[in-house]
């Protein structure tokens, strides 16, 4: 318990260097951090699948915006500009939210009763029958891979699309050349 | 109680950078910290005390495990969310080369 709450402190504040750095370079090695504390978490939460997919995701995600930064440059422009008063309206309207958004969070929380809840009937399902109706040891791939097989095909079909909109914006020369 | 409300501040510190930042880059990067408090959200939500990985043990006598479900759903959610963030950064790449900056004021001045 006291180890994950280090590791949030430690992620909040590594997310609040990436998002105020000047440096974008150091923006992104900063939520670099952060995706490998996400990971270093799931450890702890008892999750390894989510610990392994999101080390390798963290690793592409942060070439990608590296590689991007490289073609470009690493200098934030836009930081250190005086604010207007339209800035001044937009903080005072997120301070707002963001102590209603604790707030509700809060009260969803205290009714969810955090940590000590019994399983659903749904996962229970998953752990008790499992084995016998899919024959894999681990839940998480019966989960994905069987039970909702269906959810996964639809998963790839998104990172299709992702692939083949990349490609599209990021193609040099268009037809009419 | 604690981690959920402070897996919630991470959420905001990216919506913080959503809202006030000009610079796309840095609005990139808080897109990224919202769904990483998020993921992180759900595993905590699936997880109960000394729980151990939902694995099948050869020994089972007396074990919790901890929710396979969210752990399932968050695992499309993380690879969802790199093709977000490659598309993301390509359509930002795409806008410096034609204007010149990561500056979406700048950007507002050249249309047209």
């Amino acid at each position: 318990m006291l180890d994950l709450i280090v590791l949030l402190i430690f992620m909040i504040a590594a997310g609040i260097v990436a998002v105020e750095i000047k440096d974008l370079l150091a923006s992104v090695i900063a939520l670099g951090a952060v995706g490998f504390a996400v990971a270093i978490g799931f450890i702890m939460l008892a999750a390894p699948d989510l610990a392994i997919v999101q080390i390798v995701i963290e690793v592409l995600s942060v070439v990608f915006f590296v590689a991007v930064i490289l073609k470009t440059t690493h200098v934030d422009s836009a930081a250190g500009r005086p604010y207007k008063p339209a800035d001044i309206f937009t903080f005072v309207v997120f301070g707002v939210f963001a102590l209603a958004f604790v707030y509700f969070g809060i009260r969803l929380f205290a009714g969810l009763a955090p940590m000590s809840r019994e399983l659903g009937q749904v996962a229970s399902h998953y752990l008790t029958q499992g084995l016998a109706e899919t024959g894999a040891v681990n839940r998480v791939t019966s989960v994905v891979l069987d039970y909702r097989a269906l959810d996964t095909l639809g998963e790839t079909t998104v990172l299709f699309t992702a692939v083949i909109g990349v490609l599209a914006v990021l193609r040099l020369e268009g037809r009419r050349k | 109680m604690i981690i959920l409300v402070a897996s919630l501040i991470l959420f905001l510190v990216g919506l913080y950078a959503i809202i006030t930042k000009r610079n796309m880059i840095k609005i990139a990067v808080g897109f990224s910290l919202m769904e990483y408090s998020v993921n992180f959200l759900f595993a905590i939500v699936g997880f109960r005390p000394g729980a151990v990985p939902p694995i099948l043990q050869a020994v089972e006598v007396g074990k919790v495990y901890s929710d396979p479900l969210p752990q399932a759903l968050v695992l499309t959610a993380i690879v969802i969310g790199l093709g977000v963030t490659a598309f993301m950064l390509s359509l930002i790449l795409r806008i410096y080369n034609r204007i010149g900056s990561f500056d979406l004021e700048e950007i507002q001045r050249l249309k047209g």
